[in-house]
């Protein structure tokens, strides 16, 4: 990049201060709720001194650990399917040309595409018309639960797994894998020693969104999940409509601290990917 | 692999080819890409597939290694059939254009990668990989990652992991392609003596026509899918089969003639020229010319000898070259170049001179006009 | 090792059109095989489900709030065109124009500024976007209703600077501030690449030729960065006209937006049809959303 890209005086000033004010917006409404967590004031956005009691009372509510314990099942669930099936149909499609792969193209991005409400509404008819036709046919007694939360999350976790591995398949020399043909390896091996190392951060990125996706759901889980399956999203979101509390502000960082972290594993997977692009 | 196999090859010479094509077409949907083309490469040969990009030659090499199945037609490497075999399962490897060395892989692990996939037991894989990086020259940097290594060292990174699986022939694709005009002149002389050391056949793939000229035994000339022509460096250039061979090989000044009879041509200006031919009367032909044969001078000191086939022209441009002095001169109907050696005592023609041009008559070469043969 | 023999290479045959074909049609059954898993999770998961929706669009609810799929009509599709489905209909989308021009015009300056910085800056940068991007949306919508709250830290700051109460909570303007404060990185991610991407020397080349600063930007870069202002207009736009989390919880009971509405049909008033027409609805608003954006040659996220 020779080109230099200067700004000069007026329009300099005025886009560093659009810059300030755009991260201000960002971070000021996270830093009050991480602020007004250590606040011993039971009016939230008050501020009454030091204190860790919420965050004590978040480690002894036990409704808080059931939903959390929830969620962290419903995502490695979903994240270690979806991660499965999204790596191999990322490989079929960018690898290979078969009767139907425009459609299974275009079929999985419609996951990505429909809001969450809509696809809410779907599961929601599913499994209330799939369930009770089994339990009719078969005389079982099966209900909204852990499976159906998970089910539904790898529905949508899929769709962005693939296309998380296939850009980084796309960027992937292609000689690479005929070269280790040429070298002898079978189709097997030249996967499991080239192919899959190349793609690994695309893999590792694809799934810390599917871990997040899954961890972030509101919508879809409060339409699955039947009681027993509330997870800590739903759980504190129904907590939020009957009102603020210094309890939520404590659950609430813990939940940003755990996305913040997985940003962070994801910004490492992805320095991983531009050192071995080389 | 050393010094008995280039001994043994050279007894075999009559035998059996390395690779022999017989009838091979590729198609790639609609797209004739290889038509049907015979070749036959001897074992210890250092062979080259020249040609324009399109022309079918890496496609060739591709279906040699088993990259690319034929549509038709017989490949067999030493009388070993192997057109439908997969890559693994054929005795030669690849320099991939680019190297396609594994980025996640160190030097050693890349060498040792085709030896581990044999199942060869893993000590013993390091082992020979070792040696090949010492053959190669690259002893000390085992450890290192190809993204550390300048483009020759991973070129010979590439030569060396294809070699150290021993193939019966190897296959090179562009292989200094990506390198600077200094270092791709040094890579070829070692390319050229690692082929004599271990007298394996080297077939290569490329469109630069010094490179092969320079560095082939024989060389085999494609285009659009179809083999022009094949020969040693000096048939090509000297005795190409048709226009196309004789412009894509070296320079050359393309004249258009017609067939007379057996003995003469006629040029397009109506000079007739003595040029015996294989051709019936009336045939287009061209008359290749190479700049260099051409002599140029005053128009009074054209030679008694050549004087009835001497043409007269005006001098358009003149470059110096620091060896040599390239003129454009131009006659009635077309521009022609003539090269000549810059010497402190030669003269120099400027722009606008009148000149005379000749040649001797054995420097000529009459190319059919159309149609390529096969 | 594992030999890997494939039937039509058991054995060395010399190449025919045959092979050739069979092998080709290997490699297409090899891919199908692949993508098959995902492929059947997604017909039975995904694809089943939202024909469900489709027909129950179609169907009848009876007295009794059950819902009848039998005498198939459009009388859900007809519900749309009652002033209260269609008042809420136009409200959604027009919170969600709202919120994306909004987006635009903060987001447009901010990354060109992005686009002006060393590459180390700019990374560092781009990483602060990122992370309100992957944060929990959920708690970043929660901190707005804290910032905002009766007497909350946003109302304190405007009364010590002598404005008064700030009021806005559970209004259309908190709601806008959520979208736009849930969304602004999906403007600005596609708006940088493609101001990131534009051949610079292009810039220059306008003030060379003694196009002033305003009509380098309106001449030139404008229309080389559309393709990332279209992609981050859609996919602002398509997120805020489904939104549900942040209307409810910035919105109050009072702003119905289509989200909410068609939760309130689903899980309160029992009427399904009505519900899955206004899905249906949403979700082909969506699909042509999308298919603009892949026109523009967006690529998604």
């Amino acid at each position: 990049m020779s080109t230099t890209r200067q700004l000069r005086g007026g329009t300099r000033w005025a886009l560093s201060l659009n810059a300030f004010l755009v991260y201000l917006f960002f971070y000021a409404p996270i830093a009050l709720l991480v602020f007004y967590s250590f606040s011993d004031d039971p009016l939230v956005g008050r501020w009454g001194g030091f204190t860790l009691g919420w965050y004590r009372d978040f480690g002894e509510n036990q409704e808080v650990q059931n939903a959390l314990s929830v969620s962290v099942k419903v995502a490695i669930i979903s994240t270690l399917v979806s991660v499965v099936l999204g790596t191999m149909a990322a490989l079929a499609l960018e690898r290979y040309r078969f009767r139907g792969n425009r459609f299974f193209d275009a079929l999985l991005y419609l996951p990505v595409i429909v809001p969450d409400v809509t696809m809410a509404v779907m599961m929601l008819l599913f499994f209330t018309e799939g369930l009770s036709l089994v339990n009719t046919v078969f005389g079982t007694n099966l209900a909204k639960g852990l499976a159906t939360v998970s089910l539904s999350h790898i529905a949508f976790s899929i769709s962005f797994v693939s296309i998380v591995v296939r850009a980084r398949l796309n960027g992937m020399n292609e000689k690479l894998e005929e070269a280790a043909q040429d070298l002898y390896a079978s189709r097997w091996q030249a996967f499991r020693h080239v192919t899959l190392p190349q793609i690994m951060p695309g893999v590792v990125g694809g799934g810390l969104l599917a871990l997040t996706l899954s961890l972030d759901d509101v919508v879809i889980t409060q339409f699955v999940s039947g009681p027993g399956a509330t997870t800590l999203p739903v759980y504190v979101f129904g907590l939020i409509r009957r009102g603020v509390s210094p309890l939520i502000n404590a659950v609430s960082v813990v939940m940003l601290a755990a996305s913040i972290l997985l940003v962070v594993l994801s910004l490492v997977a992805q320095r991983a990917r531009g050192e071995s692009a080389a | 692999m050393g010094e008995g196999l280039s001994d043994q090859s050279l007894a075999d010479y009559a035998g059996v080819s390395a690779v022999a094509i017989e009838g091979v077409t590729k198609r790639f949907g609609d797209v004739v890409a290889v038509d049907n083309i015979n070749l036959d490469i001897a074992d210890g040969e250092f062979f080259a597939l020249l040609g324009p990009s399109g022309c079918g030659k890496t496609t060739t090499l591709r279906m040699i290694a088993g990259l690319e199945f034929p549509t038709s037609g017989s490949l067999r490497i030493f009388g070993d059939e192997v057109g439908t075999l997969p890559p693994d399962k054929r005795p030669v490897n690849t320099v991939f254009q680019n190297y396609a060395l594994f980025p996640h892989m160190n030097v050693l692990d890349n060498v040792s990668f085709g030896l581990r996939m044999k199942g060869v037991e893993k000590k013993s894989a390091a082992t020979q990989a070792r040696e090949m990086i010492e053959l190669v020259r690259l002893d000390g940097m085992e450890k290192r990652k190809p993204s550390q290594l300048s483009g020759g060292q991973q070129q010979r990174v590439a030569l060396a992991r294809a070699l150290v699986n021993k193939p019966k022939v190897l296959l090179l694709d562009e292989p200094l392609g990506a390198l600077d005009l200094k270092l791709r002149q040094d890579m070829q002389h070692e390319l050229k003596s690692l082929q004599r050391e271990l007298g394996v056949s080297f077939v290569f793939v490329t469109h630069d026509q010094e490179e092969a000229l320079t560095m082939s035994d024989r060389i085999a000339v494609m285009h659009d899918g179809k083999l022009l022509q094949v020969g040693t460096a000096e048939e090509l250039y000297d005795q190409p089969v048709n226009r196309f061979v004789a412009d894509f090989v070296g320079q050359t000044n393309l004249i258009d003639a017609t067939v007379i009879d057996d003995e003469m041509i006629a040029l397009a200006n109506g000079t007739k020229i003595k040029a015996p031919n294989p051709y019936p009367g009336g045939t287009k032909v061209a008359m290749s010319l190479r700049p260099e044969s051409i002599s140029i001078g005053a128009p009074e000191d054209v030679p008694e000898e050549f004087r009835p086939t001497s043409l007269h022209g005006v001098v358009q441009e003149m470059n110096y070259l620091g060896h040599s002095h390239v003129y454009t001169v131009g006659v009635d109907w077309m521009p022609l170049e003539v090269r000549t050696n810059a010497t402190p005592t030669s003269i120099k023609y400027e722009p606008g001179t009148e000149v005379a041009i000749w040649w001797d008559r054995r420097s000529d070469w009459v190319v059919p006009d159309e149609g390529y043969s096969s | 090792m594992t030999a890997v023999v494939d039937k039509p290479t058991e054995q060395a045959r010399s190449a025919t059109p045959e092979f050739e074909a069979a092998n080709e049609r290997q490699k297409r059954r090899r891919g199908f095989l692949l993508a098959l898993p995902a492929y059947a999770y997604l017909v039975l998961f995904f694809f089943i489900p939202l024909g469900i929706v489709v027909a129950y669009s179609f169907a009848t609810r009876t007295r009794n709030g059950s819902t009848s799929l039998s005498g198939w009509n459009l009388e859900a599709y007809r519900k749309l065109g009652e002033p209260i489905v269609s008042d809420i209909l136009v409200r959604s989308l027009l919170l969600a124009v709202i919120t994306t021009v909004i987006c635009l015009i903060v987001a447009y300056p901010f990354s060109y500024f992005l686009a002006t910085r060393s590459p180390a800056v700019r990374n560092l940068m781009l990483v602060f976007v990122m992370i309100p991007f992957w944060s929990n949306f959920l708690v970043r919508n929660y901190a707005w209703r804290v910032l905002l709250g009766n007497d909350g830290p946003a109302s304190q700051l405007t009364q010590a600077v002598g404005m008064g109460e700030t009021n806005i909570l559970f209004t259309q303007t908190a709601v806008v501030l959520g979208l736009v404060y849930g969304f602004l990185p999906f403007m600005i991610l596609p708006m940088y690449a493609a101001i990131e991407r534009m051949d610079w020397s292009l810039i220059e080349a306008s003030r060379d030729l003694g196009a002033s600063g305003f009509q380098t930007f309106r001449n030139v870069a404008l229309p080389l960065s559309m393709p990332g202002v279209i992609a981050g207009s859609i996919l602002v736009f398509i997120p805020s006209l489904g939104a549900y989390v942040t209307p409810e919880i910035l919105g109050g009971g009072k702003t119905t937006l289509l989200g909410s509405y068609i939760v309130v049909q689903f899980l309160t008033a029992r009427n399904w049809p009505v519900g899955a027409s206004v899905s249906t609805v949403l979700m082909l608003v969506m699909l042509l959303a999308a298919l603009a954006y892949f026109r523009a040659g967006g690529r998604t996220l």
